[in-house]
């Protein structure tokens, strides 16, 4: 990773967070937590899959949490830039965004960050 | 006049001369496609820290693109739309423009220009890129005493001449152009398009004869005279008729043409007056070497006024030539540049006949081959000169489908097929994209800019997602435009179809391959409600898209009404939340203020409300309402709460305010109540989804204060009680007055009509179409016939689905500011990062 890059990198030692409870996150919508200091977007696709992102969009600060999604992208709601969940690469020419590992255990949504 | 890029504020941009700033001083004398490209070309190679730039041009204008002057004139391009640097660009570059100002000499020896204003501008090096004007062929009375031109008289090189024959066509009947070739061709058929009877008069024997053979050139007469131009050849104008305003020319044999308007483009002649007078070598154009100096080591010549190895050009290719060679070697980024001559193509733009031709027309050896596949009754006339097998002419007239490989053959005299005949003629009939995929990585794709087949794909790699934003990145298309099509090819095929311009441009939206009516019918027919179930129905593979969720739900909304079955995340976070999503994350509540009327109580309460959630701006929307900016999210249900006045839809893809006007209340020209009408209009049409935004406005009479021309339904009182329904009109990005719908006699009957309209709109207009596409498209015509005289037999039909819209409003911020319809619907996204925040006041 060069020294220009400003993506929040997870700390050396990555450790998993418990960000909220299950039903706050409904179907095909996406909410925004703060995971031991980083502030992370987290989604529920229909399918049923979960995905964490940063929160703010990487092109110019907008709120991810307020985007649109379907299986391969995440778009966000301010200039419409495109995220594959995959690796975060842009669709189009913005930069990347981080994603961090989420699971469900027993009813809480718990985020690697 | 106004200045075209120009800025509100004065035509040149100041710049202080400090005396200590040790930078050397470039001018360049010309603010045309040459001198503006040049210094482009300088500031990209980081030439704007190493001169100080003084950019002097005869124009007042800013740069703008000389090419499309034809569409312009054939009104199928904007002014706007062609500008190129704007004073604004220059100012932002740190390059001082001083537009208006004429140079009229050098003194190459203390290195002086001296300019019209009276002002000298020293430099250490100097550009002269002066261009090209209209050659006006010596005729009897075509000059006034004072030796301008007799009115009515115009060349055809500036947007000023432009706009001078787009002011007289609306006057004229009958025009003559003087010329044959490519500019008299493109100025008498977008003439003719303005309705304008038009006799062209061409001095040689056959039209564009500089770039055609005299076969290809009698099939361009047969299609040019059947589009209705009457085409005299070889036959001089010798005499100009009319005392104060042109009435008409002779011709050499005699024959006498009446016109009221008379186009000179019989050629151009390179602008060499100032390098004249400067003692510089000028024959034809101003003499250069092959690294674009004149006999002067410090003033060098570019563009159309240069003349270089004995060819003077006339186009913008081997202008921008000079431009990126002169750049290199004045930058030092490559010393030893050197332009060696260019191969030139041309192109007709607006002659409703396509011609495509580059170097020879005819074989000049014995042994050059000629293939000529000619077809005068369809107006097709192709032909190809090759010679040593390469390829180095071509004329494509009538049929323009090869233009591309002919191009990447001639520019790289690459090996020719076998059967020559395949040149021409595309014997497999194969699909554009094999030629593409076939195409080298340095075959030519845009040669105004010289845009090469492998910087597309570079920057499609590079991550640009759009036709447009190839485009923006590498000048591909940016000239003439000719191209265009041909770069959308080669997105695609480098994107493998990944291109946010959709291929697939008839889709109602991009994840369900169906238009819009079959899509409808499909929705219908499987009884499909929800966003979700549109998607596991019609879409390949049941795959959900993103990027088609608010369009599938603003159709299901008008297909379904209240029996639609809603999912947020179908929805824009701007529906989703009844607001306007703002940079920072929050958000915008603009209250219901029909016809932009309100009261004192209703003010207190958005003072109230201001105060209370400190909300950072309130403001005078262009829309008649007042804007509350700022509001974060998990305040919008106790704004609505507080303020206690319905949702003024600003947010959505619906209708919108009614603006309006006082009428005849209290306006001394009022015709009619335009008022009422307005509230009556909003209130019924309030919040209704559609295509896209619908604005409407009523005005008392046609003086038109509240723009209801300029509206999607505007209405115009025009007294005795009748009103006029004005369709389709705008003034956003664009602007169009509204198509005439109608005129009524009463307000019902006003609603009624604008009903029938934004629902016939509301079911066939595509996802996202304003009405100023709409209407048009359709044609004010057809619609009127649908809705005016019931042609179709729908009316009663339109009727009934915009009632049941009307019935099925209900304020949202009533709906769930109490209760939020999913968990978490207000809670806030903002991130914790700071972010660009929006500004109080
Ligand atoms: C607030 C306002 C500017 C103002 O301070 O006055 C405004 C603000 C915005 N306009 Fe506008 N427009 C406003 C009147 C207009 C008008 C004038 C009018 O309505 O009479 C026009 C020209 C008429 C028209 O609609 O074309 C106008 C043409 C646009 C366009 C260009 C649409 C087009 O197709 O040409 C956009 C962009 C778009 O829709 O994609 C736009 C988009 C926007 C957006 C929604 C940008 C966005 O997508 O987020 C701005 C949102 C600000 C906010 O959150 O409130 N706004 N906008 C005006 C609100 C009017 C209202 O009370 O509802
Ligand atoms: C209607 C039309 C259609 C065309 N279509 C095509 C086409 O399809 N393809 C193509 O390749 N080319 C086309 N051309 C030609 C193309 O526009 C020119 O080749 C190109 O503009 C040349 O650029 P230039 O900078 O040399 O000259 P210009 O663009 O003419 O710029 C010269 C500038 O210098 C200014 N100037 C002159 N003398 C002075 C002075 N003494 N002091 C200060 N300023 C001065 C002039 O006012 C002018 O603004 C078309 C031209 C016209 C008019
Ligand atoms: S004109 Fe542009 S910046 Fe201004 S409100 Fe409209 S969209 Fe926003
Ligand atoms: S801020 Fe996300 S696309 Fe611009």
């Amino acid at each position: 990773m060069s020294v220009t890059d400003t993506r929040p990198v997870a700390p050396p030692g990555v450790r998993a967070h418990t960000v909220g409870r299950a039903e706050d996150v409904p179907p095909g919508e996406g909410r925004a937590f703060v995971a031991g200091g980083v502030q992370v977007a987290v989604f529920r696709l229909r399918d049923g899959s979960l995905h964490a992102t940063q929160a703010a969009c990487p092109h110019a600060g907008g709120p991810l949490a307020d985007g649109q999604t379907d299986p391969d992208v995440l778009v966000c709601p301010l200039h419409l830039h495109g995220f594959r969940w995959r690796d975060g690469s842009s669709t189009g020419d913005a930069g990347p965004l981080t994603v961090y590992p989420v699971r469900e255990v027993d009813g809480l949504l718990v985020v690697d960050a | 006049m106004t200045v075209l890029g120009g800025r509100p504020h004065g035509l040149t941009s100041l710049a202080v001369d400090d005396d200590l700033d040790p930078r050397p001083r470039l001018v360049v004398v010309g603010t045309g496609m040459a001198g503006a490209r040049f210094v482009e070309e300088v500031l990209e190679r980081g030439g704007g820290e190493q001169f100080r730039i003084t950019v002097l041009g005869d124009e007042p204008h800013g740069t703008y693109n000389r090419i499309m002057l034809s569409p312009v004139l054939a009104g199928e391009t904007g002014e706007d739309e062609i500008v190129l640097n704007s004073h604004d660009w220059y100012a932002d570059n740190g390059v001082q423009l001083r537009a208006g100002v004429r140079v009229e000499r050098l003194d190459t020896a203390a290195k002086l220009a001296y300019a019209s204003d009276g002002t000298a501008a020293p430099y250490d090096h100097l550009v002269l890129a002066t261009g090209s004007y209209s050659f006006v062929p010596p005729m009897a009375g075509v000059r006034r005493g004072d030796g301008e031109l007799l009115p009515g008289v115009h060349g055809f090189r500036t947007i000023d001449e432009t706009r001078a024959m787009l002011d007289a066509v609306g006057r004229c009947r009958r025009a003559v152009v003087l010329g044959g070739g490519l500019l008299g061709l493109e100025a008498a058929r977008a003439l003719q398009g303005h309705g304008v009877d038009v006799d062209l008069v061409h001095a040689a024997p056959w039209l564009m004869n500089a770039q055609l053979s005299r076969e290809a050139g009698a099939v361009l007469e047969r299609s040019v005279a059947a589009l209705g131009i009457r085409v005299h050849l070889d036959v001089l104008a010798t005499e100009v008729l009319g005392e104060g305003h042109v009435e008409g020319v002779l011709l050499r044999d005699g024959r006498r043409l009446d016109c009221d308007l008379l186009v000179v483009a019989a050629g151009v002649r390179p602008h060499t007056d100032v390098a004249v007078r400067s003692g510089l070598e000028v024959e034809r154009g101003v003499v250069v070497d092959d690294q674009l100096r004149t006999d002067d080591p410090d003033v060098y010549a570019i563009g159309e006024c240069a003349q270089h190895r004995g060819e003077v050009y006339g186009l913008v290719a081997p202008a921008w030539e000079h431009a990126r060679v002169l750049a290199d070697v004045l930058t030092g980024t490559d010393p030893a540049a050197e332009y060696h001559g260019s191969r030139t193509a041309t192109k007709l733009k607006v002659a409703g006949v396509d011609v495509a031709t580059m170097g020879m027309s005819a074989p000049e050896r014995d042994s050059d081959e000629l293939l000529v596949v000619s077809e005068p009754k369809r107006g097709v006339h192709l032909s190809v000169v090759v010679r040593d097998d390469r390829l180095v002419g071509a004329t494509l007239l009538g049929d323009t489908r090869r233009v591309a490989a002919l191009t990447q053959a001639f520019d790289r005299g690459s090996a020719l097929p076998e059967e020559r005949i395949r040149l021409l003629v595309d014997l497999a009939d194969g699909p554009a994209e094999v030629a593409v995929a076939d195409m080298p990585a340095d075959a030519r794709v845009c040669n105004c800019n010289g845009v090469t087949k492998g910087a597309i794909c570079g920057a499609v790699a590079d991550g640009c997602g759009s036709v447009g934003a190839v485009m923006d990145r590498t000048r591909a298309g940016r000239g003439c435009g000719s191209c265009k099509a041909l770069v959308a090819q080669v997105v695609e095929w480098a994107a493998d179809g990944d291109v946010a311009e959709d291929p697939a441009a008839a889709w109602y939206v991009p994840g369900v391959p169906l238009a819009k009516p079959d899509l409808v019918a499909a929705i219908r027919e499987r009884d499909l409600r929800s966003v979700s179930a549109v998607f596991a129905a019609l879409a390949p593979g049941g795959k959900e898209d993103a990027r088609s969720k608010t369009g599938l739900t603003s159709l299901l909304k008008t297909v379904w009404g209240v029996d639609f079955l809603p999912e947020k995340d179908g929805e824009f976070i701007n529906d989703r939340v009844h607001a306007n999503i703002q940079r920072d994350g929050t958000f915008s509540v603009v209250p219901q203020m029909k016809g932009g009327v309100t009261t004192p109580a209703q003010l207190r309460r958005i003072a109230d409300v201001a105060e209370r959630y400190e909300v950072p701006m309130v403001k005078v929307t262009g829309g008649q309402r007042i804007d509350l900016l700022g509001v974060r999210k998990e305040d919008l249900p106790a704004v609505w709460a507080d303020l206690g006045m319905p949702s003024g839809y600003a947010y959505g893809k619906t209708t919108r305010t009614v603006k309006t006007c006082v009428g005849s209340d209290f306006c001394r020209f009022g015709l009619d109540d335009s008022t009422a009408l307005g509230i009556a209009m909003e209130t019924r049409f309030q919040g209704i989804e559609s295509p896209a935004k619908v604005k409407m406005a009523v005005v008392g009479c046609p003086r038109n204060c509240a723009e209801a021309y300029v509206k999607d339904v505007g209405v115009v009182a025009v007294g005795t009680g009748r009103w006029e329904v004005y369709v389709g009109g705008a003034a956003g990005a664009s602007v169009r007055k509204g198509d005439l719908l109608a005129t009524v006699g009463s307000p019902e009957e006003v609603l009624t009509v604008a009903g029938r309209f934004v629902q016939y709109y509301r079911e066939h207009a595509n996802w996202l179409e304003r009405t100023y596409d709409f209407v048009p498209r359709v044609g004010p015509a057809r619609i009127r016939s649908v809705v005016v005289d019931d042609a179709d037999g729908t009316c009663a039909d339109l009727d009934a689905a915009l009632q049941r819209s009307v019935d099925a409003y209900t304020d949202p911020w009533g709906q769930d500011g109490p209760e939020p319809a999913t968990p978490g619907q207000f809670a806030t996204s903002l991130p914790l990062l700071p972010l660009p925040q929006v500004p109080v006041r």
